[in-house]
């Protein structure tokens, strides 16, 4: 299945990191970072809504499993350890752009929006104090947008943007994982640079969904498959196989 | 009454004085309320909301609010019935169901004014607010349209050597909180058990009055038992103006560990968006006719104990 494979690419986002909360918003998302929590256990991971857990905790109903608490961290909490940037978040933005700014909050006019969505949520705290990536399922010039996105809810490498005091090199993206592929932001500049396809794919196919210029580097790599036992693991932690309908 | 069981007794006799009663129905509470006021409610998303305290303001005439909140239905409800001047929110969402349909109805519509901010910026103004300070500095919010969406947020340059500029986030000074809590006794000791008390207590403290509606009326002896039950108290009695006893008044978000969210409710709730005066039949049908007959409608407290708490 595609989606195993965009997991364990997602898993790959917290490869660097040490001691860190590994937040996984959705579910390709904290599926990946269940796998990567699991090849490094200094992560750390909550159960989604007011404790730290030992192990992560898999998806959907618990059929008997009780997470592996131990730690208290309710809400209030949760910022504390944003701020003090040991976390690295892996979230789902409606619209990116070359900047890699993101938004979760309304697309069209923000007076009277189009679409309202969710709002900003933690977007601008998350943005610039800890490690970011972002994971999307319909790679396309809609979410990969020309120009900015329509409200900046997370700060990218905008050298327009920069604060007084402040550099682009106190934020942090690391990747996106999409369905086509896996990019980050280590062109030249801060570009969006292409890092690997998925099986299959071909560089012209992002290239035409994507509306803004990458950075193509002359050998691109081919995503690695989930290896049996990744699949193992992935299976575990999603007993239900709420997977199956997360990626078209 | 619950408590009624315990064994905990002072051996002092009681003194001359009377402890102060809190105890008020919710009419006569909002009825303290005025228009025009800013109003911060507690929960989060479709957790532990004040939902009676919010059918109660839909039966006043209360209006031009400003409300702050880590937004859910409560939020919504009061978009639909048009009661909203202005919304200070980082986010408005039911969780399961993620888009609000009442607050997306009036975005898109472009009914209310608002001030959009980041989760965090929403803790530190009711944190200054709390602390008397005019604002926190800040990194939150910088490089993105938050700023310039926002212009009454003004930016600070560090008076330190750190030679950066900082975002000053303004207190968020509320006329009034409104929180729901598991139980309280009628002079305001209040106490939450669910897993997470959210930012309830920078709300009642952002506040110059504050209403609490509980889902337990206890004796203050409940509190005498067990040490461990004032682990659960977040803010001293004298934060607390008025205590209102509304079983399952969090319906239908969840008041964890005692009730889960009513997940079929809300199903019901949001399909009254896509229908044509879809909100008016929702409030004749639920809302109209006081809150004994909510519980009724929405198949009483039994049932609505028995709701499981959310797996996330």
């Amino acid at each position: 299945m595609l989606v195993d494979l965009l997991i364990t690419a997602c898993s790959r986002a917290w490869d660097d990191d040490g001691e860190v909360l590994a937040s996984g918003i959705g579910v390709v998302q904290r599926l990946g970072a269940s796998l990567a929590m699991h090849k490094n256990p200094d992560l750390m991971m909550t159960d989604s809504e007011a404790y730290m857990v030992s192990e992560p905790v898999p998806i959907g109903p618990r059929d008997g499993y009780e997470p592996q608490r131990e730690t208290w961290m309710g809400f209030s909490r949760i910022f504390d350890n944003v701020w003090s940037g040991k976390r690295h978040a892996l979230v789902g933005p409606t619209q990116i752009d070359r900047f890699g700014q993101a938004n979760i909050s309304a697309i069209g006019d923000y007076d009277r929006p189009k679409i309202q969505m969710l709002g900003v949520r933690g977007f601008p705290g998350n943005s610039i104090s800890h490690a970011n990536s972002f994971f999307v399922p319909n790679h396309s010039k809609r979410v990969f947008v020309d120009g900015e996105v329509d409200m900046v809810a997370s700060v990218g490498y905008n050298p327009d943007r920069v604060a007084e005091g402040w550099k682009l090199d106190d934020i942090d993206i690391r990747i996106i994982v999409t369905n086509l592929c896996v990019m980050d932001f280590r062109g030249p500049d801060h570009q969006a640079r292409l890092v690997s396809l998925h099986p299959g794919i071909e560089v012209d196919q992002v290239v035409e969904n994507t509306g803004f210029e990458l950075c193509i580097p002359p050998d691109v790599a081919e995503t690695p498959q989930p290896t049996s036992d990744e699949l193992k693991l992935i299976a575990q932690y999603d007993p239900h196989e709420l997977r199956a309908s997360a990626v078209k | 009454m619950s408590g009624a069981t315990s064994t905990s007794r002072s051996r002092f006799d009681s003194g001359p004085g009377n402890a102060m009663n809190k105890l008020q129905s919710a009419q006569e509470a909002i009825a303290s309320l005025e228009s025009g006021m800013t109003i911060g409610i507690g929960g989060w998303g479709p957790r532990r909301k004040p939902m009676a305290l919010v059918r109660e303001i839909l039966r006043s005439d209360l209006d031009d609010l400003t409300v702050v909140s880590y937004g859910g239905a409560d939020v919504g409800m009061l978009c639909a019935s048009g009661k909203i001047r202005k919304l200070v929110f980082a986010f408005v969402s039911l969780d399961f169901i993620p888009l609000e349909p009442y607050f997306r109805k009036a975005r898109q519509n472009g009914d209310i004014e608002i001030m959009e901010i980041d989760e965090g910026m929403l803790l530190l103004g009711l944190r200054a607010a709390a602390m008397g300070s005019p604002f926190i500095p800040t990194r939150v919010g910088l490089g993105t349209d938050v700023l310039t969406r926002n212009t009454g947020i003004k930016m600070i340059r560090s008076p330190y050597d750190d030679a950066r500029v900082w975002v000053a986030m303004p207190a968020l000074n509320l006329d009034a909180a409104l929180v729901h809590v598991d139980r309280a006794d009628e002079r305001g000791v209040c106490q939450i058990k669910g897993p997470d008390h959210y930012m309830d207590d920078l709300f009642i403290r952002a506040a110059r009055r504050t209403v609490v509606s509980c889902d337990e009326l206890v004796a203050t002896e409940y509190f005498h038992d067990n040490a461990e039950e004032s682990r659960y108290v977040f803010w001293e009695r004298s934060a607390t103006t008025a205590v209102v006893h509304t079983p399952c008044g969090a319906h239908p978000s969840s008041c964890n560990p005692l009730y889960g969210i009513d997940v079929e409710h809300f199903n019901t709730y949001a399909a009254s968006a896509r229908e044509e005066d879809g909100w008016q039949r929702y409030v004749d049908e639920f809302v109209a006719g006081g809150e004994e007959d909510y519980l009724n409608k929405v198949g009483g407290v039994a049932q609505i104990k028995s709701l499981p708490a959310p797996v996330y």
